[in-house]
């Protein structure tokens, strides 16, 4: 199914002001739904049987300042061939989405690493750790405004220029 | 009077010599049976997307090469795909025939360290040793290609570095018609040495569902019994004009999806890539090997999510843009890191040289892993 | 050796009585010996395996320090003894250091009662087979206590593996054995080969097919007692990052390396001795050799003994760089449920078939040898084949 097609559907199941598609940007079309609702459509996405998505190819965090984050979906057909990318944006301020651990296992690791790097909190997560940066590690590295500690335990985070080193 | 037993918690890794790089499992275990092993990453993440977000777009070409070291000209090609696609960009013929030879050689080798590696970590030291010196003669070709022999930072956006230097394709040729027997030979040595069946064969059977739902992909997929290929199912480059075979596990020595799957599609797969290299050396035409490239790249505002078919399997690039000379946010989701993520799920009951066997068939690369 | 010790009773130890000076003399001689023996055996096996292995994985393998590189294992001796010795900071530290000595001596004092010819052995012992297999699995206390005293759960593996691994495979080890020494009637070494022949027809290998069989548990008991591929499973570098000797270095971690590759030569020795007739040779030659002097035959049985050791060396060597390890469930299932079974039914079938026949069946023997021979030419004409069918460069010249 092409784009268009799978929108149709989907607003046909949801309603159309839920689901926002932009049309002006270059690349791939996505869709934005709202957080509340992620669960419900990717189960549905996942269900039905024109849809078929068994796939959750990629789960993105992405921060959209000045206030915003971004959690990515690419999902896949393996049988129907088609893709759809549904995007759910949350508040930087309370950053809470609902985990679809339950509908696709692999979101499991990629939901930890958004929530390591971009600070999203998945609901309902089973093991929502840090996953590339260690357990004390603080703040949220892929954020804009992330600034980098000056040491971490003692280590200091920064060297000399070996080429200028009165610069610092 | 029942002895009463404690479960152990042994520490695999970091440094360990089967976890191919820096990757530590927490293995819980009763005596050689374990109950669990939790994978722990992240020991090399080197924040690769972070520095995506920094350098401009020819400049990440390189950091590419290092997300997956094994396998880079297909991780290279990949990042410029993507790129090319927001950017509307033609690629010259002969650049993606240069490309595709390129990403060919590297998944033959790529593939001959894995299975390599999974002939090791068994417990057989010579079959491994016989892949590496294939590969240091693969390397030799990749080096006269393009100067390196690991990271080779080959592709550019909008076509390839260098064109062949001359006589490459007799060297690449002569190299074949060698290597085709002696990838003969290392079968008859590993693939029905009937230890190493026992020891992989129906050990870390992944079923077809669970192989889709963790999103595994590449030829740990296919050795679940899923036909699917991005380079035949969803074609780009120029996959539309090659004739190959898609090598899809059949189960044949045990479950479908074992490790012996694993093992049997990889090299199947070296030999269908030798068949797509001899295509490729006489279908190539002449012309350029870069399009005409602006001094600096500026995609349009938006976004693209790019897969190509890595050694690794499906490597997914996710690039947004806002216009300027960086990326947005540029996300690699690479087979490893999916791949990782069903060893909990497996792992259980499992012993731990099963552990060992199933880490080097799922052919787990640490620093794709942590990026 | 007498004035030795009656001097030093003399001179120093004269509260001691004189019988027991002359004992620590004898034993303290004898030891030295038997090192001197010992230690360069080790140490050529260990080179001859390198040299093997590399030329099996394309390679060179040592060829640096010596001619084609024989004192190599000299050379990594004197590294090793000027290693730093580390003690883990968790170790029990009595076990840790006593282990290796242990396993040492296990391997060392097998030697004792190894027939090298007809009159080269240190002791003929009338339990000579009995005592082989008693000191030789000391060694797995040894490596119980090493894998234990190291303070690493790594090592414990590795020493839990090797203790199940070796109690269990003694088993088929002493029912094959004990096959021959139904047909001899004794324990002594000597005694057992004096009962075969030159000929490999009056081997004890070709008596009879239950002896064929015995031959084969016994040779894959004692690789797995010698924690050979492809039942390395204690020192499994993949699994275990080498296992029981993980923590050790220095001195300590070549005594490990040299009980392996004594305990390697130790493996073709009990099977040339047991079933490949020891050092006989045909009457003829050894009335032509003591011709030339009086103690040549012992050089030349000697050499006999040797050829045929080196020779199942050469195979348990290949057998190593060639197949891969096999599981602990396996190894288990393999031991129990197979060479146990079939040890016990040799044994059975060796007493029914001295008790029908006891005069041996000469057909039979004919028949076996024969067999043995159409089977070994078979194995080249495949090696041939294999080498044909791959188009590689033969490189015959062994020095490189």
């Amino acid at each position: 199914m092409s784009f268009e097609e799978l929108i149709q559907t989907l607003q046909g199941k949801f309603g159309a002001e839920s689901l926002v598609t932009t049309t002006d940007r270059a690349g791939d079309p996505f869709v934005m739904v709202p957080a509340a609702k992620i669960v419900e459509i990717l189960t549905f996405c996942r269900d039905d049987a024109s849809l078929a998505f068994d796939c959750l190819s990629n789960l993105t965090g992405v921060d959209a300042p000045p206030d915003d984050a971004e959690v990515v979906y690419h999902l896949f057909s393996y049988s129907k061939k088609h893709s759809l990318t549904c995007k759910v944006r949350v508040p930087k301020s309370n950053p809470h989405v609902s985990s679809v651990e339950k509908i696709y296992p692999t979101a499991n690791w990629q939901e930890r690493e958004a929530f390591d790097l971009i600070g999203i909190i998945f609901d309902g997560h089973s093991d929502l750790r840090r996953i590339m940066l260690p357990e004390d590690w603080i703040g949220h590295p892929l954020r804009k405004d992330y600034k980098e500690a000056a040491d971490y335990h003692g280590i200091s985070t920064s060297r000399p220029s070996l080429l200028y080193p009165e610069k610092g | 009077m029942a002895i009463q037993t404690q479960e152990m918690m042994l520490n695999m890794g970091p440094q360990h010599p089967s976890t191919h790089g820096v990757i530590r499992f927490v293995v819980k275990t009763d005596g050689e049976v374990m109950s669990e092993a939790i994978p722990d990453v992240g020991y090399l993440h080197r924040s690769i997307e972070k520095i995506g977000e920094i350098c401009d777009f020819n400049g990440f070409m390189p950091y590419t090469d290092r997300a997956d070291y094994l396998s880079a000209m297909n991780a290279n090609q990949g990042y410029a795909m993507v790129v090319e696609k927001l950017m509307k960009i033609e690629v010259p013929r002969r650049a993606e025939y240069l490309r595709i030879i390129a990403s060919e050689f590297n998944r033959i080798i790529s593939h001959l360290l894995a299975v390599g590696a999974l002939a090791m970590d068994v417990g057989a030291a010579t079959p491994f040793l016989h892949a590496l010196k294939e590969r240091e003669k693969v390397n030799d070709l990749m080096e006269a290609l393009c100067g390196q022999r690991l990271t080779y930072n080959y592709v550019r956006i909008g076509g390839v570095s260098y064109d062949m230097p001359p006589g490459f394709t007799e060297q690449s040729l002569s190299f074949l018609d060698k290597f085709e027997p002696i990838m003969q030979e290392f079968e008859r040595l590993v693939s029905d040495n009937k230890i190493f069946v026992e020891r992989v064969a129906n050990v870390g059977a992944i079923s077809r569902e669970d192989a889709i739902a963790y999103n595994l992909v590449g030829p740990n997929l296919r050795a679940s019994g899923v036909d699917w290929d991005l380079r035949r199912d969803m074609p780009y480059s120029i996959y539309p004009e090659l004739d190959f075979k898609v090598c899809v596990g059949r189960g044949e020595k045990g479950t479908l999806g074992d490790c012996y799957d694993r093992y049997i599609v990889r090299i199947r797969e070296i030999l269908e890539s030798v068949k797509i290299l001899r295509q490729c050396f006489i279908q190539i035409p002449e012309g350029p090997t870069l399009a005409d490239m602006p001094k600096s790249l500026k995609p349009p505002i938006g976004e693209a999510y790019v897969r190509t078919e890595s050694s690794r399997g499906d490597i997914g690039y996710y690039l947004i843009s806002d216009g300027s000379t960086h990326a947005f946010r540029l996300r690699i989701r690479t087979g490893s890191f999916t791949g990782m993520s069903i060893i909990q799920k497996i792992s259980q009951g499992m012993m731990i040289a099963d552990l060992v066997a199933l880490i080097a068939s799922l052919d787990v690369v640490a620093p794709e892993i942590d990026r | 050796m007498e004035q030795f010790a009656i001097y030093l009773h003399e001179n120093f130890f004269y509260q001691a009585p004189l019988w027991m000076i002359k004992a620590a003399v004898q034993v303290g001689f004898a030891s030295i010996v038997l090192l001197l023996f010992v230690s360069p055996f080790a140490g050529i096996l260990s080179f001859i395996e390198r040299r093997i292995a590399g030329r099996m994985q394309d390679r060179i393998g040592p060829n640096r320090v010596g001619p084609q590189g024989i004192l190599q294992f000299l050379a990594d001796g004197v590294k090793s003894l000027l290693k730093e010795d580390l003690i883990p900071k968790d170790a029990d530290k009595p076990l840790f250091i006593l282990a290796p000595y242990l396993v040492f001596l296990g391997m060392f004092t097998t030697f004792v009662a190894l027939p090298f010819s007809s009159k080269l052995i240190v002791a003929d012992l009338n339990v000579g087979i009995l005592y082989i297999f008693a000191t030789s699995s000391l060694t797995v206390v040894g490596l119980v206590m090493a894998g234990w005293g190291s303070g690493s759960k790594w090592s414990m593996l590795g020493g839990m593996r090797s203790a199940a691994q070796v109690i269990s495979y003694e088993i088929p080890a002493g029912l094959a054995a004990l096959t021959v020494l139904l047909l001899t009637g004794s324990l002594s070494m000597q005694a057992i080969i004096k009962a075969q022949g030159a000929h490999p027809w009056q081997w004890f290998i070709f008596d009879n097919p239950f002896t064929l069989i015995s031959f084969f548990i016994l040779f894959i008991a004692l690789i797995a007692e010698g924690n050979r591929t492809p039942f390395d499973l204690p020192e499994a570098e993949s699994e275990l990052v080498s296992g029981y000797n993980t923590e050790y270095s220095g001195m300590r971690f070549v005594f490990f390396f040299f009980a392996e590759w004594a305990n390697l030569y130790i493996i073709g020795a009990i099977m040339t001795t047991l079933f490949l007739g020891g050092w006989q040779i045909p009457q003829s030659l050894y009335n032509a050799s003591a011709a030339v002097a009086n103690w040549f035959p012992q050089v030349v049985q000697l050499l006999f003994f040797q050829i045929k050791a080196l020779v199942l060396i050469f195979i348990v060597v290949q057998l190593r760089w060639t197949l891969p390890r096999i599981r602990m469930d396996q190894l288990m299932s393999l031991c129990w449920k197979y060479l146990v079974p079939i040890g016990f039914f040799c044994v059975m079938g060796v007493a029914v078939w001295m008790l029908l026949f006891p005069q041996g069946v000469p057909w039979m023997r004919t028949f076996l040898t024969i067999l043995a021979g159409i089977t070994l030419v078979y194995y080249f004409y495949r090696v041939y084949y294999q080498i044909k069918a791959s188009n590689a460069e033969i490189q015959l010249n062994p020095f490189v």
